[in-house]
């Protein structure tokens, strides 16, 4: 046995091995030519279309960077990079830090884990725009349980997602409950990784609970809660199904993020390149 | 052995704790799907009715047309689900085989741009070609969901299966399809059924294409669920019942193909990195 494997090693077989490497770029070719129509295209489109004036119907003109200078002397589009920041910084924040502490729990051995678990990662798949209209519902300032849940504990009544000031907390909340299961899984694979040894010699040197993650625990998944938050940030920039279904970039423009102000712009709402018929 | 004991009983509170507020949404949202409007309009708010509102179900798809637009999403992401697994599965493992990271890397960052910025170009593209008004505008655009999804899942599950067997069947007098078909397909199963998943889950709840690109019956439900708001009067209850119509499916499938998507989102995530 050990001859064979060695001679599989040969010069020779690697040589007939090299002849025969199949050619793989048959396989890639129908995803290529997909991704080429929808994603490689529509960015190269977007590119070209943005040093472009267009309106449909009455044809194109080149314009150069005149777009670009519009939307930066547009006072709207800095106040939705503003609002932007605010929301993506809150919701990469807060799903991290709870996300963090969920895995170290459920990392630990108690009973019905696995089922708790279960249920702790359903909001995640739930669809975005259902939830947020029942999220809606729960911030109703007179009729919604959230605010009934408050004057429980002698908290007087919110307006949630219907004051400018607390509209964007409030959405950051609803996406904090969403995406902290994913942060949880991410850091919960790095814990299952980490090693028992050091624990035992830090446990006989009488390091406490809190001692044992600052100094071991946290600096071996750190790389797991780093990817974690690239991946938050990505999603958050993204978000836009929660905004748009709870509050349209509202109350006035309070909750407007780019991915808002780019929607509600009037090239694609009202002069007929798109508009959503209803 | 007590104090491990408490210990675990401790945990199993501060789990519970972190859990009631995925748990006290949902049976909110159950609730509140069954309440007549009166009960819906109480407060305090009331948890169990006198009186179940099963009707509300009933209106909802007798009203709003929810059986086209459950048959919508299903043609919509069942299509983009498909096509995605047709083509995608072949490039994981054409991209795994070949060690092709720019290409790897183009899929991941389609799948951190913005649906948004898919759409007037495509919806240009669309009318071009004379397909806006039917259902192929959202399935093919469904593809920017799905399709990266699928490669990157493969990617993955190919990379990690050895290369060896196929060596094998190569010195044996096998095609590279054959190889594919035979040898690789087979072992790449379980990934297969993850990208699946992940494919349907996203697609299915994918809304900013279809308020776009859905006509009234074209719709899908993320989408039909939205327009009930624009009704003169929004009744909870058969809001929240459209609610729960809508993302009832993927909840089912979260709970039983947990493993799966564990599987598929962490490792692509850490990979992602």
């Amino acid at each position: 046995m050990a001859d064979l494997a060695q001679a599989s090693g040969s010069g020779e077989l690697v040589g007939q091995r090299l002849r025969l490497a199949p050619n793989y770029w048959p396989f890639v070719l129908p995803a290529l030519i997909v991704v080429l129509a929808v994603i490689i295209f529509p960015w190269a489109f977007t590119i070209w279309m943005s040093a472009n004036q267009w309106t449909l119907g009455q044809g194109r003109s080149f314009v150069g960077l005149a777009n670009y200078a519009h939307l930066w002397s547009d006072e709207r589009f800095w106040e939705s990079l503003v609002h932007t920041l605010y929301y993506t910084v809150m919701s990469v924040v807060a799903p991290v830090i709870l996300g963090t502490f969920s895995a170290l729990v459920f990392n630990a051995r108690f009973p019905l884990r696995g089922f708790l678990r279960s249920i702790f990662v359903m909001p995640m798949m739930a669809t975005p725009v259902a939830i947020s209209l029942v999220w809606t519902m729960m911030f109703h300032p007179q009729l919604g349980v959230l605010n009934y849940l408050l004057s429980l504990v002698g908290i007087p009544a919110q307006e949630w997602i219907f004051n400018p000031r607390t509209v964007i907390p409030s959405l950051v909340a609803v996406e904090t409950w969403q995406w902290t299961p994913l942060i949880m899984l991410i850091v919960l694979g790095g814990l299952a990784s980490v090693p028992r040894e050091p624990y035992e010699s830090a446990e006989i040197d009488g390091a406490n609970v809190w001692q044992q993650f600052r100094y071991l625990t946290l600096p071996m998944i750190a790389p797991f809660i780093m990817v974690a938050t690239i991946i938050r940030t990505i999603d958050a920039l993204k978000s836009f199904d929660i905004i748009y279904a709870m509050t349209q970039g509202g109350p006035g423009t309070a909750s407007e993020t780019i991915n808002i102000y780019l929607f509600t712009l009037p090239s694609l709402t009202t002069t007929s390149v798109i508009r959503p018929r209803w | 052995m007590t104090s491990r004991l408490l210990n675990r009983i401790a945990l199993f509170f501060v789990a519970l704790v972190i859990v009631s507020p995925v748990v006290l949404f949902f049976i909110w949202m159950l609730s509140l799907s069954l309440k007549f409007e009166i009960d819906n309009g109480a407060y305090p708010p009331i948890l169990i009715p006198d009186r179940f509102a099963w009707q509300n179900y009933a209106q909802v798809f007798r009203e709003n047309d929810f059986f086209l637009y459950f048959l919508n999403s299903i043609l919509v992401t069942g299509s983009a689900t498909i096509l995605a697994l047709l083509v995608g599965v072949p490039a994981g493992y054409g991209i795994a085989r070949l060690k092709a990271d720019r290409a790897a890397i183009v899929v991941m960052i389609a799948r951190m741009t913005p649906g948004l910025s898919y759409l007037i170009p495509l919806f240009l593209l669309f009318q071009w070609i004379g397909l806006v008004g039917t259902i192929w505008p959202q399935v093919i655009i469904h593809l920017v969901v799905t399709v990266p999804i699928v490669v990157w899942v493969m990617i993955g599950y190919f990379e990690a299966t050895p290369i060896e067997l196929e060596e094998a069947a190569s010195i044996d007098g096998a095609n590279s399809w054959q190889i594919f078909r035979l040898v690789a397909l087979p072992i790449a199963k379980p990934g297969i059924i993850v990208a699946l998943i992940l494919a349907v889950i996203f697609s299915w709840n994918n809304f900013v294409f279809g308020i776009v690109l859905a006509n009234h019956e074209t719709r899908t439900l993320p989408v039909a669920v939205y327009n009930m708001l624009s009704y003169e009067q929004v009744s909870w209850g058969p809001l929240s019942a459209a609610a729960l119509v809508v993302t009832a499916p993927v909840l089912i499938l979260t709970l039983f193909a947990q493993r799966q998507i564990v599987e598929g989102l962490t490792a692509g995530a850490v990979k992602g990195g």
